[in-house]
């Protein structure tokens, strides 16, 4: 019981971890019709700047700062590159994002180095935000912080206790993704500026003229994404590890939650990252593959296929291919994604 | 309307340069005929076949493919395990035709995987094929037996006798092997663009519905086109096989397929020949230029930011440009606007470049002090003088190019507007 909880927690945090970075993927491209093959980037970039601002500033200015940096960056790029190529059509759009990401990548590497950073969480966030005590005589019981030793240990030795900590850089993500999931919302649905770019999604000429300066809106809305990308980064990095390799590693699963959610639907981003995180730390957590399913199951398979290593094969081998899996299913049984709209 | 000249009633155009082509190919390795050489043009011939199975989804059928290496990679899988079954007897075929056992595992593959990716075009496909790639580079270290886990499979190409004395022992007999098939296969890639199957895909490329209007199916196209790009792609992979001997994992990897989609841009996606081109740059950029520095990578995507921005047609459209002003006869008063132009970019270029490099030198090799050689200027990476200086050469390069560019510009229309006026007047006559 305990642990279906901690790893459903762990899994719903990895989702809404994802759910930052699609959000901001999914925002520009349903906005431009651009999909920002550097945002993966911009998300190492965010962990990185991070890093260095907290040495100066402390962790919680630099959980602002670097963001806003982030954000700047994406604008600038947006203004100097990408409106550059508009003209062209998608097909550059994202060919010169992809270009991007081997300049960051490099560029990163540059002035970081090629080795994990330590960047460590403020040390608030470095214990556990709750413990749960399943004691086998007083059932399960919740504490919030670190448990006191004398809890976690049996009085005598009938009783079986199970302490199972939840860190709190976890809980913490959750916290800041729920918000900013609110906030975008709030942003896109109950203000005048929200209305201005909802407007210029479907009606670009119409809000033209208007006397609104799409363009800029487009500028502002790429910012406002990369952002988002660094805000994750900042968390991310500091949560799990800050490596030149981060960005490959979350890069193809957020699009793969792009897709699988439904191009361009935020919900639909939403329920497919939770999906994902959550069937990814429970693959992880199991160690069953076919062959020890056979047994259970009464079912005695010959040596020899026991020894090949497609059935020794466990689940959590298999973990890394599970979203990539999930996605060629998707296209084959719902080709317009879970939420998805239109197809084509 | 045609497009272009034809000789009648013998297409000597044709015959001419296909023979130049095959000519190229056969002395290449008796005008270079040092060891390093010999790999590099193998490697290029290589890179050739697998650019052109590219381009025949980016450039011809507008499919932007971010997972060709996993067609390249499995083909290379499955040649180097038909080779060791070639070896171990169990196989009765000539080594020489083990790339075609790749270019089949490229086919199947292709039938298998391109069914769920081309069901979709432009960016989802886009991101469809990006996860497969991942996928497939997944599974390689999942399954040992297969993909020989971290240390790859190898082989050895030699087979007994061989036939009249070609064994494939020496690395030069492995070049002509590969150069017929670089042949066979640019041929063959450029019989495909002229067939209807190759023009349907182009007009899917350009108006998917259209298309759809008059009664073909665009997936149905797509799809096609795409088994016939994995085929090519399996036998570059197969004769990467038999050139190393050795495959490892990284040949189905996200990088690969990266390489494949930049060098088929830089060179040109809207010809024919552009990826030929890109490959060769490919083979270049890989052995050659990451000896030079440590920064090639950040080179070269600067310079891919730079080509899609200003020249999206890549090199071979900068070729076709210039041709056809020279064909106009133009081409002369052009001459000083490039010489500044190169030698505007030169300076800036020697400036970044210095900068870089310093960057690049504190990072990586502190410990043998802070000075470093630049195209022959001692520079020292910790010295105000050296970074003042690299600044001023860059600040002075940019702006005296953006004064050239500027000229260059207001030229440049001015001859085009001359060529439109009289493409205008000839159609008139």
């Amino acid at each position: 019981m305990e642990f279906f909880v901690i790893s459903m927690l762990n899994g719903l945090s990895y989702g809404l971890l994802l759910f930052m970075l699609s959000s901001g993927l999914t925002l520009i491209f349903s906005m431009m019709g651009v999909l920002n093959f550097a945002h993966a980037s911009f998300y190492m970039l965010g962990a990185y700047l991070g890093y260095t601002v907290s040495r100066f500033t402390g962790f919680w200015p630099a959980l602002l700062l670097a963001p806003i940096v982030v954000g700047g960056l994406g604008a600038v790029f947006e203004r100097l590159c990408l409106r550059k190529v508009h003209k062209y059509g998608h097909v550059p759009e994202l060919l010169i994002t992809f270009g991007l990401s081997y300049v960051i990548i490099e560029l990163v590497q540059l002035v970081w180095g090629r080795i994990a950073l330590e960047f460590h969480p403020p040390a608030i966030l470095q214990g556990p935000a709750f413990t749960l005590i399943n004691n086998s005589a007083q059932g399960l019981s919740l504490q919030w912080g670190a448990a006191p030793a004398q809890l976690c240990a049996a009085a005598d030795a009938t009783i079986r206790v199970v302490c199972s900590p939840f860190p709190a850089t976890r809980g913490f993500m959750m916290l800041v993704a729920l918000v900013m999931l609110g906030s975008v919302w709030l942003l896109l649905t109950r203000t005048r500026i929200g209305l201005v770019i909802q407007a210029a999604l479907t009606h670009p000429e119409a809000v033209e003229a208007l006397g609104h300066n799409v363009p800029r809106v487009f500028m502002l809305v790429f910012g406002a994404g990369s952002a988002l990308a660094g805000l994750a980064g900042v968390i991310g990095g500091s949560t799990f590890l800050t490596e030149p390799a981060m960005a490959a590693t979350v890069g193809s699963v957020i699009f793969v939650v792009v897709v699988v959610g439904g191009m361009g639907s935020l919900s639909g981003a939403f329920l497919a990252s939770l999906l994902i995180g959550v069937l990814q730390t429970f693959a992880v957590a199991f160690d069953y593959s076919l062959g020890t399913l056979a047994q259970q199951l009464g079912v005695a398979p010959g040596s020899a296929l026991l020894s090949s290593s497609y059935v020794k094969l466990t689940l959590s081998q298999v973990a890394p291919i599970l979203p990539y899996l999930f996605l060629v299913l998707i296209l084959i049984f719902r080709p317009r994604g879970l939420l998805g709209t239109r197809e084509g | 309307m045609k497009t272009h000249y034809e000789f009648k009633p013998l297409n000597i155009g044709r015959w001419l340069v296909w023979s130049l082509f095959a000519l190229l190919l056969a002395v290449a390795p008796l005008v270079f005929r040092s060891g390093l050489a010999v790999t590099v043009l193998s490697q290029m011939g290589i890179a050739i076949i697998a650019c052109l199975s590219y381009n025949m989804l980016l450039g011809q059928g507008g499919m932007l493919s971010f997972g060709h290496a996993v067609y390249t990679g499995l083909g290379a899988f499955l040649a180097i395990h038909a080779l060791n079954a070639v070896s171990a007897g169990s196989l009765p075929i000539p080594v020489a035709t083990v790339p075609l056992a790749g270019g089949l595992a490229g086919l199947v593959f292709a039938v298998l995987f391109g069914y769920v990716t081309t069901r979709k075009a432009g960016t989802t496909f886009a991101m469809i094929t990006l996860g497969l790639g991942e996928l497939v580079f997944a599974m390689s270290l999942m399954i040992p037996e297969f993909f020989g886990g971290e240390g790859g499979v190898s082989g050895n190409r030699v087979v007994g006798k061989g036939y009249m004395g070609i064994n494939f022992g020496p690395p030069v007999q492995v070049y002509y092997l590969i150069a017929v098939y670089t042949f066979l296969s640019v041929a063959a890639m450029f019989a495909f663009t002229r067939t209807p199957l190759g023009r349907m895909l182009n007009a899917v490329r350009d108006n998917p519905e259209r298309v759809e209007f008059v009664g073909y199916d665009a997936q149905k196209v797509r799809y096609l086109a795409f088994i016939i790009a994995g085929f090519f792609a399996g036998i570059s992979g197969g004769l990467g096989a038999l050139n190393f001997e050795i495959v490892t994992a990284e040949v189905v990897g996200a990088g690969r397929s990266g390489a494949y989609l930049l060098f088929t841009f830089l060179g040109g996606a809207t010809f024919f020949f552009g990826p030929i081109l890109g490959a060769i740059l490919m083979v270049l950029a890989f052995v050659l230029f990451s000896e030079l520095t440590n920064a090639w990578l950040l080179y070269l995507g600067l310079i891919f930011l730079v080509t899609v921005m200003y020249a999206p047609g890549g090199i071979a459209s900068l070729i076709m440009m210039n041709l056809r002003v020279a064909a106009y006869g133009r081409l002369r008063e052009l001459w000083v606007s490039y010489l500044a132009l190169a030698v505007t970019a030169l300076v800036v270029l020697a400036g970044a470049g210095a900068m870089i490099e310093m960057v690049y030198h504190l990072q990586l090799n502190s410990a043998g002090g802070s000075e470093l050689r630049f195209i022959g200027v001692p520079l020292d990476a910790k010295g105000a003088n050296s970074w003042f200086g690299a600044a001023f050469v860059l600040l002075t390069g940019l702006g005296l190019f953006e004064l050239t560019r500027r000229v260059f510009l207001r030229h440049w229309g001015e001859i085009q507007e001359f060529i439109e006026k009289e493409t205008k007047r000839k159609e008139a006559l």
